[in-house]
């Protein structure tokens, strides 16, 4: 019995390396195999799955339904904008990404902390309002603040970044360069983020997620692992946010829109809550079908919509969810 | 001075809508634990439909009493073929997900039957005129619109305190299992509020097309004002949604007429001192 159980493990474990040896390849080779149009589109998926597990984070793994995720992701977009840009408004101090990955982290990661430990007071309908309010609002800021936002048209010239050592220099500019670049951080967080989920910290998430009190009861300080994770996911998101930024030359308000943040909910649900492939799935299907559909142009609310609503009754657990039942099923 | 005491009853006027939008909002949220974004979406829709009515058939009072109803019938077969399917503790993201839906298609409706230009909508003739409150010129309709406001919060008062259907109702806040269990069928009572808190949000919609234009996007603009009153007022609480539509509706058209760049951010700031000391609302329940 153990050693058919060895001999399965050993198969999966196998077919699981030759997977990855087959993406990474793959992922290397990409812009040699693909034309640039292919490769902006994975650029962009790689971006709204890091956005999207970022807010999986929240959701998922601690049971906080977060309504206003974009606010972290446009923030990340507008600090970038005003360290790097080129523009009337901005400040265009540097673009050498060691200096401004920091004050992005930095940045979002203070106003992800004040914002947390206000909504966290509360819980559940609460918790979603305030945070769907707070990134509205940073939304109408943007708009009507124009002297110091740019109004709707938000801040153009943000190049796209470049590393500075001193004695050695290297641009991002190309978009090869740039998609190396996305694929190197999404790898990092991906990667970060399954260390995080699987450490006692992430255990203790899952812990508060099914039963906050008996956490507090065995002493843990819940409040605080739950402003962290916060944290974490706002930084995260404004990573988002700063990387779609540096690939359009450009952030909008748009990027802080409700309708960002509802987005990135439905990647996650609709790839699976609380598994860490699932939001990167999702993403990779929210942005490839209005590319096929190609009726996002005109009716693209509808569209949008009557796609939510199809989802909510029909697949509520997300295709994750599906796939692990089959799983189970098949067992 | 003069200025002041017109921002101040445009205020409350102001304030006045926004109560009756949270009545409906709050209702729904405190009664069925449902979270409604497409509430700002029934507004707008009353809005521009209570527009063409008045253009057809040339009378706002007709349309007045007519939208209201229709509105709320489309919000009450909506809660019955779908929204009971969604009902659950631990579903509001579900729950979010599908009025986001249902407001992203009816901005669609909206644009492809209205277009996406700047909709007018005359003053009622009766109401054209204007009275002169201490030496400023106020137009009636201002005025009347204070006036629906208290009368509505009045009847939902005496609605919710002296009937037996408030009884029930105030019961569902603190126990639905409670309510069913006592023989009551909670299901036709959901569909109620559902279509009561939508014919609701049209009325606003259809009293405050004059006052100010409509416009796309006009929806979520309203929706976030309209959670910020049930969030400062707290969840399911009537004299919640009516002070906090005062404090909201005050705090906006001052924060606008003085600030209007981050006149909502000044609204986010008041949010988070009330909810620094009361976590649940002014008049929410403080328990869990």
């Amino acid at each position: 019995m153990i050693e058919r159980l060895d001999t399965m493990y050993q198969r999966l474990l196998s077919r699981n390396i030759l997977v990855a040896v087959i993406i990474v390849i793959l992922a290397i080779a990409a812009p040699y195999l693909a034309n640039t149009y292919t490769i902006s589109l994975v650029i962009e998926v790689l971006i709204f799955s890091i956005f999207a597990m970022s807010l999986n984070l929240l959701v998922g793994y601690t049971g906080l339904p977060s309504f206003g995720h974009a606010a972290f992701f446009g923030l990340g977009a507008y600090i970038i904008a005003y360290v790097s840009g080129v523009n009337d408004l901005t400040l265009s101090l540097t673009n050498n990404i060691l200096l401004t990955l920091p004050i992005v982290i930095v940045g979002t990661g203070i106003i992800a902390l004040i914002v947390g430990s206000l909504a966290l007071r509360t819980d559940g309908i609460y918790f979603l309002m305030i945070t769907l309010a707070f990134a509205q609002m940073l939304f109408s800021v943007a708009m009507r603040w124009s002297a110091v936002t740019g109004g709707s048209d938000g801040l153009i010239g943000i190049p796209r970044p470049e590393i500075d050592l001193g004695i050695w220099k290297y641009s991002f500019e190309s978009r090869t360069a740039f998609y190396y670049f996305v694929v190197t951080t999404f790898v990092a967080i991906y990667f970060g983020l399954h260390n995080i989920i699987h450490s006692p910290f992430g255990l203790a998430l899952k812990g508060i997620k099914s039963n906050q009190m008996r956490m507090q009861v065995l002493g843990y300080k819940t409040l605080n692992y739950k402003i962290s994770i916060f944290v974490l996911a706002g930084v995260i998101a404004g990573i988002a946010g700063m990387l779609l930024a540096q690939f359009y030359w450009h952030a909008s308000p748009e990027n802080l829109y409700w309708t960002i943040s509802g987005q990135a909910l439905i990647m996650v649900i609709l790839g699976g809550v609380g598994t860490l492939i699932g939001p990167v799935i999702g993403a990779t299907l929210m942005r490839l079908l209005p590319n096929i559909t190609s009726t996002y142009t005109n009716n693209w609310q509808s569209y949008m919509g009557i796609m939510l609503i199809v989802f909510v009754l029909c697949a509520p657990n997300g295709i994750m969810g599906i796939l692990l039942k089959k799983l189970k099923n098949n067992r | 001075m003069n200025d002041l005491i017109v921002q101040s009853i445009n205020s409350i006027v102001f304030s006045m809508l926004l109560f009756i939008m949270a009545a409906g909002l709050s209702l729904i949220f405190g009664h069925m634990n449902f979270i409604n974004l497409a509430h700002g979406s029934f507004y707008v829709l009353g809005g521009y439909i209570g527009y063409t009515m008045i253009s057809k058939i040339g009378s706002y009072w007709v349309a007045l009493l007519i939208v209201p109803i229709l509105v709320g019938l489309v919000g009450a077969t909506i809660e019955f073929l779908f929204l009971r399917r969604l009902y659950g503790k631990h579903r509001h993201l579900e729950q979010v997900l599908f009025t986001m839906g249902l407001a992203l298609i009816t901005a669609d409706i909206i644009r492809s039957n209205w277009g996406t230009y700047v909709v007018t909508v005359k003053t009622p003739l009766l109401l054209d005129g204007s009275i002169s409150i201490l030496d400023s010129q106020f137009p009636l309709y201002r005025l009347v619109v204070i006036g629906i406001g208290l009368t509505i919060a009045v009847v939902l008062w005496i609605l919710m305190q002296r009937t037996r259907l408030g009884i029930i109702l105030r019961a569902g806040v603190f126990d639905k299992n409670l309510v069913s269990e006592s023989g009551i069928n909670i299901q036709v009572i959901f569909t109620g509020i559902f279509g009561l808190g939508s014919a609701l949000a049209a009325l606003a919609g259809v009293i405050g097309a004059p006052l100010h234009s409509l416009y796309p996007g006009l929806q979520f603009e309203i929706l976030v004002l309209t959670l910020a009153v049930v969030i400062v007022g707290g969840l399911g609480s009537l004299q919640g949604a009516f002070f906090g539509s005062l404090l909201i509706g005050i705090a906006d058209t001052f924060g606008k007429a003085l600030l209007p760049e981050i006149s909502l951010f000044l609204i986010f700031a008041l949010m988070a001192i009330v909810l620094l000391a009361k976590p649940m609302g002014l008049f929410g329940a403080q328990s869990n």
